[in-house]
């Protein structure tokens, strides 16, 4: 198990072209509102921008809240080393991956939400309440899905599962396997703060659940929020990708190609679900969380049959 | 073995001369705590030297005892369960030292620092002797010593009434374990734990016994529904007796049920089955009711209960292993809930000594009242935030490693074996996921409403940092938790080689370790470099300060804060029927109201809807024999004397 | 579109139906549910002749589009409102549902089936959704929603008769179909005038009758 260069690659695009995603996303709603919309790299621009700022800490702060952006930055940064992208394995694979992967994403969560607590808000309360409950049900349904993949291929890596599936099961199992793309939509959704779990674009606190959350944070810590939840995207993207397109053409480099336009296609379906869809009254997105869980194990049932 | 023996006297000794020392608080609280920490230090000599392979000759003494002999053995198992007690006692007897400190006015220090070095002792007992009888002396010995340190403070009503609880509790599950080793010795002729090893039992003997352990080891570990004296005692106990309770005297229980696997020889299915059941049980509804609670110490107490059914998982997976004779899903099986109970023991005791500081420095723990007690002891706040972090099973720290075990385990049968097999795999996957977002909800909310934000209250205002001897035993707990999280590959090794796991299961879990451990490393290092960048970014900025951003609102209190009780609103809300939340609202009137208020508590459904009514039947049952009894001493005395007499009739007719 | 997708579209809607609040989409979705085991014949056997098609092609008219309508119109004469109150809690019906699933497989795995059936998935999904009409019948207080669930029940009895006895199944599924239309057909009438007589369609109050 030694690293290989090429292994580098799908973190590398994954640095590169996250905030890219979200451009994409706001593009397309653009163009279903019928605007013109922010220019595709407007969220890089908007990095850019916050790090060259100063900052504004509330007194009741403490250095938990400088913390946590820290802390959630550098976990979206390793969780980029441990998804495949296009047929290339993460530098980081190994037996159980996934466990890692799901658990960072919990770390940064953690320490997302300790820093919401920490400025006193209401607000932030209210946002990281929950925050901490969507997640806990949206953690069994990421698991559930991720074994319903892994049983046809019998592997227990990420990047093997991801390298072991084929067009031909996808025909096999058909709908078995939609059900499982059913239940990563949803739980990316959620997990991604978007509509119909959330919504990322309102700045009216009481609707919201992430956005609340970093309501307080500003200058270079908001843009590490920000980079950091680009990446979040963009990992759970490419997990849902290396299921929907289970592509193996031969070709390294076209292989690659299907699976970023693969991401692109997926930016502009959030931005399709975002624009056609209301966000759920509070109390349905339990609902919905265990909707996907009860997707991902029909999807089990059938695999098992 | 003498080294060992060595430890239980200075602990028997200490403890004696803490005592008779009782007159002076200073002399006693020196033995006491000398004594646990010096007989650790000794005892944990062998026990190291066992698990890195050595080997101890077992101790056999004849008794007098009818059917006892005093056989002692330290075996891998015997030297993993004690590490726990070891290092975990030495460190809360340090804490103690100065926690009780502030009592000498009031209270003799002589009999707590007795009972303390008594239950050490006993706990260390447990996992060494090989001999029935013996065995419930030292169990009998350990569940009284620990009911005087619970009722430490018995002016308290309800301290005086957990105390009853657990001692009714402990004697129900002592009981259990009678009847199992009066029928293990029938069978075995002997009730020499070797004999029993030697015997073998017809299936449905085999599974009297399972059940006869689940249910007497249950009560002790804090299986649901036998947990009901765990939230009332736990609590009530002065928080570094709360420590090791919650860390190592309730995984005595879980010792006996592995020694009684072990002595059982191959398990049936269904065993594994039942013990995830329990498992998904004890984790879910644990972790409901932890969030639940407001007193921060009841919350660490169910929380204990959520460990333990994360151990079941881990110990139902081992033994469907063990049953379908898969080495790998034993190894793992096993291998994680051993490690989640070192683990636990470790978290779990820095967090009943935080909890215990956050006692001592404001006099309350309900959370309700708490807040931003981190800018008012910071050393303490960061080390309960190690614990909270472990405790939700996140990388890089030790929670994470033994959770993972058994994700691996479940993953890799749900992944391979055919649908009758991979399906409680599936329960063990999504349980411990759901299981692990409620605990973190748990532990977000509880260092989240005590340690930051404003304090809600004049005590929160005005607390005070808990002196060295308290935050010690606290740093050195946290440091085990960074140092288990990051040196899993190594731990894993002692652990498996100590159990003679097989070379080919040890590597399954040997690899992934160590990746993880780079990934946890690599998480550091850029923890580290953003900071770093972070600092660069800043220096020469403006970095202004200012009150909280209340969407316009100007003139923030700490009373609009969200409290504990509405950060987990949303969650107990959906689970309404199984909590039996009863809240009381006085909603605001008139115009100008004056007064409103909000008030909840959440009992414990099963104490509340199974045991109090079964008790009142039986009180109301057994009230009719009431005319025996008169107070007359003649009366008593002719009452033996028929018994007797009756007994001897029914002897010899 | 094979058997197969089609039976597991019918398990996903019986989910679906265990998930909904509201009246509308849940007779929506049993319509949708009648259409695509109106489909079920015609893909099992394309070359059964025109008899089969034309019962196809009557049942999906029949629970498409003709019971929806008498539902409907139901609510509206009723007045009902939209929420369908049940005793269990949604999320507690979807864990029961994928319960009644998995209990469904085992059943299927264990039941002698006389004859080869078109797929292996026949008596599961029949089996899931003879338990989730029963689910229904026994949890929602509607008694629109009783209906629905007596027609998914229905459902379910057809796709064993589908599944199992393809060719002698006209007489048994004209029998059936007719006992549910009559069944509907009451119910309706039954509905309006339990409207009119308590204002309102709870089921629950129906027990105060017996005072």
């Amino acid at each position: 198990m030694t690293m290989q260069p090429a292994t580098l690659i799908p973190p590398l695009l994954a640095l590169a072209l996250a905030p890219l995603l979200l451009g994409v996303i706001n593009r397309t709603k653009a163009v279903f509102a019928g605007r013109r919309g922010q220019p595709l790299l407007q969220t890089y621009f908007d990095i850019w921008k916050l790090l060259h700022r100063g900052a504004v800490y509330s007194r009741t702060t403490t250095w938990v809240f400088r913390a946590g952006p820290v802390v959630g930055l550098a976990c979206a940064l390793v969780a980029t080393a441990l998804v495949p992208l296009g047929g290339v394995a993460a530098p980081l694979w190994f037996p159980g991956d996934l466990f890692l992967l799901v658990y960072l994403l919990a770390v940064m969560r953690f320490f997302t939400v300790l820093a919401a607590l920490d400025t006193g808000s209401s607000f932030e309360g209210m946002g990281a309440s929950r925050e901490v409950w969507f997640s806990a049900l949206a953690e069994p349904a990421l698991l559930l899905a991720l074994v319903a993949v892994a049983r046809p291929t019998g592997s227990v890596s990420l990047s093997q599962i991801l390298a072991g599936l084929t067009a031909d099961q996808w025909v096999h199992a058909g709908i078995g396997f939609a059900l499982v793309v059913g239940a990563l939509i949803i739980v990316l959704l959620a997990e991604n703060a978007r509509i119909p779990v959330d919504d990322p674009n309102t700045h009216l606190e009481l609707t919201m659940i992430h956005e609340v959350m970093v309501l307080d944070h500003s200058g270079p810590d908001f843009a590490f929020i920000l980079y950091g939840a680009a990446l979040k995207l963009w990992v759970l993207g490419a997990v849902l990708v290396g299921v929907m397109l289970p592509v193996h053409t031969g070709s390294a480099w076209l292989d690659m190609l299907v699976a970023l336009a693969g991401m692109l296609g997926l930016a502009v379906i959030v931005g399709i679900v975002e624009s056609s869809m209301a966000r759920l009254r509070l109390l349905r997105v339990p609902q919905l969380l265990v909707s996907a869980s009860a997707l991902a194990v029909l999807a089990l049932i059938l695999a098992m049959r | 073995m003498f080294p060992v023996l060595f430890g239980l006297g200075i602990w028997m000794l200490s403890g004696l001369a803490a005592l008779f020392a009782r007159r002076s608080p200073r002399t006693a609280t020196a033995c006491g705590v000398g004594g646990a920490v010096a007989g650790s230090i000794v005892a944990l000599v062998p026990v190291l030297g066992v698990l890195a392979g050595g080997h101890v000759e077992p101790l056999r003494w004849p008794w007098a005892v009818p059917c006892g002999e005093f056989h002692i053995a330290l075996d891998a198992l015997s030297a993993w369960f004690l590490l726990p007690i070891l290092i975990l006692s030495a460190a809360a007897a340090v804490y103690g030292g100065e926690y009780l400190w502030p009592y000498r006015e009031r209270k003799s220090l002589g009999p707590p620092w007795f009972f303390y070095n008594v239950l050490v002792a006993s706990m260390a007992l447990v996992v060494l002797v090989r001999n029935g009888v013996l065995f419930l002396v030292a169990w009998e010995v350990m569940a009284l010593s620990s009911f005087f340190l619970v009722t430490f403070e018995d002016e308290k009503e309800s301290v005086r009434e957990a105390g009853w609880t657990y001692l009714v509790a402990t004697h129900l599950g002592t009981a259990f374990l009678l009847a199992m080793f009066v029928l293990m010795g029938r069978e075995a002729g002997s009730l020499d734990f070797d004999a029993f090893g030697a015997a073998a039992f017809a299936p449905a003997l085999a599974n009297l016994l399972f059940v006869l352990a689940v249910v007497g080891f249950g009560t002790k570990a804090g299986f649901m529904p036998l947990h009901v004296w765990l939230p009332e005692a736990h609590p009530a106990a002065p928080s570094h007796v709360s420590a090791i309770m919650s860390g190592v005297m309730i995984k005595t229980g879980i010792y006996g049920l592995i020694r009684t696997l072990m002595i059982l020889g191959t398990p049936p299915l269904w065993w594994g089955w039942l013990l995830i059941g329990i498992g998904l049980t004890s984790g879910i509804v644990g972790v409901l009711f932890a969030l639940a609670q407001r007193d921060l110490k009841r919350t660490l107490a169910y929380s204990s209960v959520e460990n333990i059914g994360i151990i079941a998982l881990g110990l139902g997976l081992g033994t469907l292993g063990a049953s379908m004779h898969s080495g790998a899903l034993t190894a793992l099986g096993f291998g994680g809930a051993l490690l989640h109970v070192l683990n636990h023991a470790l978290f779990k005791g820095l967090l009943f000594l935080g909890a215990g500081a956050v006692a001592h420095g404001t006099g309350s723990r309900d959370m309700d009242r708490l807040g931003g007690l981190l800018k008012r002891m910071p050393l303490a706040g960061a080390a309960f935030l190690v614990g909270a972090a472990a405790i939700s099973g996140l990388p890089p720290f030790n929670g994470f490693v033994s959770e993972f075990l058994i994700y691996f385990g479940a993953f890799k049968g749900a992944v391979s074996l055919p649908a009758s097999g991979a399906v409680p795999m599936l329960a063990v996957i999504a349980g411990l996921a759901l299981i692990g977002g409620l605990a973190a909800a748990c532990f977000t909310r509880a260092f989240g409403m005590v340690f930051l934000g404003e304090p809600r209250s004049d005590e929160a205002r005005h607390a005070h940092e808990p002196g060295l001897a308290m935050r010690l035993p606290m740093w050195i707990l946290a440091g085990g938790c960074v140092l288990v999280g990051m040196g899993a590959p190594l731990v894993w090794g002692v652990v498996t080689r100590a159990f003679g796991v097989a070379e080919e299961y040890r590597a399954l879990a040997a690899e992934p370790l160590s990746w993880i451990v780079i990934g946890s490393a690599l998480f550091l290092a850029l923890v580290g470099a953003l900071v770093v960048l972070r600092r660069e970014l800043l220096s020469g900025r403006v970095v202004g300060q200012s009150a909280t951003w209340g969407c316009g609102y100007a003139r923030p209190t700490a009373r609009i804060q969200y409290t504990a009780t509405s950060f987990s609103q949303p969650i107990t809300s959906q689970f309404e029927s199984l909590l039996g939340t009863c809240a009381s609202v006085t909603p605001p009137d008139g115009y100008f109201p004056r007064h409103s208020a909000v008030a909840s508590e959440t009992l414990d459904a099963c104490a509340e809807k199974i045991y109090r009514p079964a008790f009142t039947l039986l009180d109301r049952a057994l009230s009719r024999l009431r005319w025996l009894q008169h107070g007359t001493v003649q009366l008593y005395v002719l009452y033996i004397a028929l018994t007797l007499l009756a007994l001897l009739v029914w002897k010899l007719g | 579109m094979s058997v197969d997708s089609i039976l597991i579209l019918v398990a996903l809607t019986n989910l679906m139906l265990l998930a909904y609040s509201r009246l509308g989409a849940s007779i929506r979705v049993t319509a949708a549910q009648g259409i695509l085991l109106g489909l079920l014949p015609l893909v099992a056997s394309p070359h059964a002749g025109w008899h089969a098609a034309l019962i196809a092609v009557g049942s999906m008219a029949l629970k498409g589009v003709v019971f929806p309508r008498l539902m409907f119109r139901a609510l509206r004469e009723a007045k009902v409102q939209r929420e369908i109150e049940p005793f269990v809690g949604y999320n507690v019906s979807l864990l029961i549902g994928v319960a009644a699933l998995a209990v469904s497989i085992w059943i299927g795995q264990q039941l002698p089936v006389p004859g080869a059936t078109i797929s292996s998935l026949v008596v599961p999904v029949a089996m899931f959704s003879i338990l989730v009409g029963l689910f229904l019948i026994i949890s929602r207080k509607k008694a629109v929603n009783q209906v629905l669930g007596f027609l998914v029940l229905e459902n379910g009895v057809y796709t064993f008769g589908v599944g199992l006895i393809q060719h002698t199944s006209l007489l048994v599924e004209l029998g059936v179909l007719l006992d549910v239309f009559v069944a509907v057909f009451v119910m309706g009438i039954i509905i309006f005038h339990i409207s009119r007589e308590f204002d309102h369609i709870d089921t629950d109050a129906l027990s105060s009758l017996k005072d």
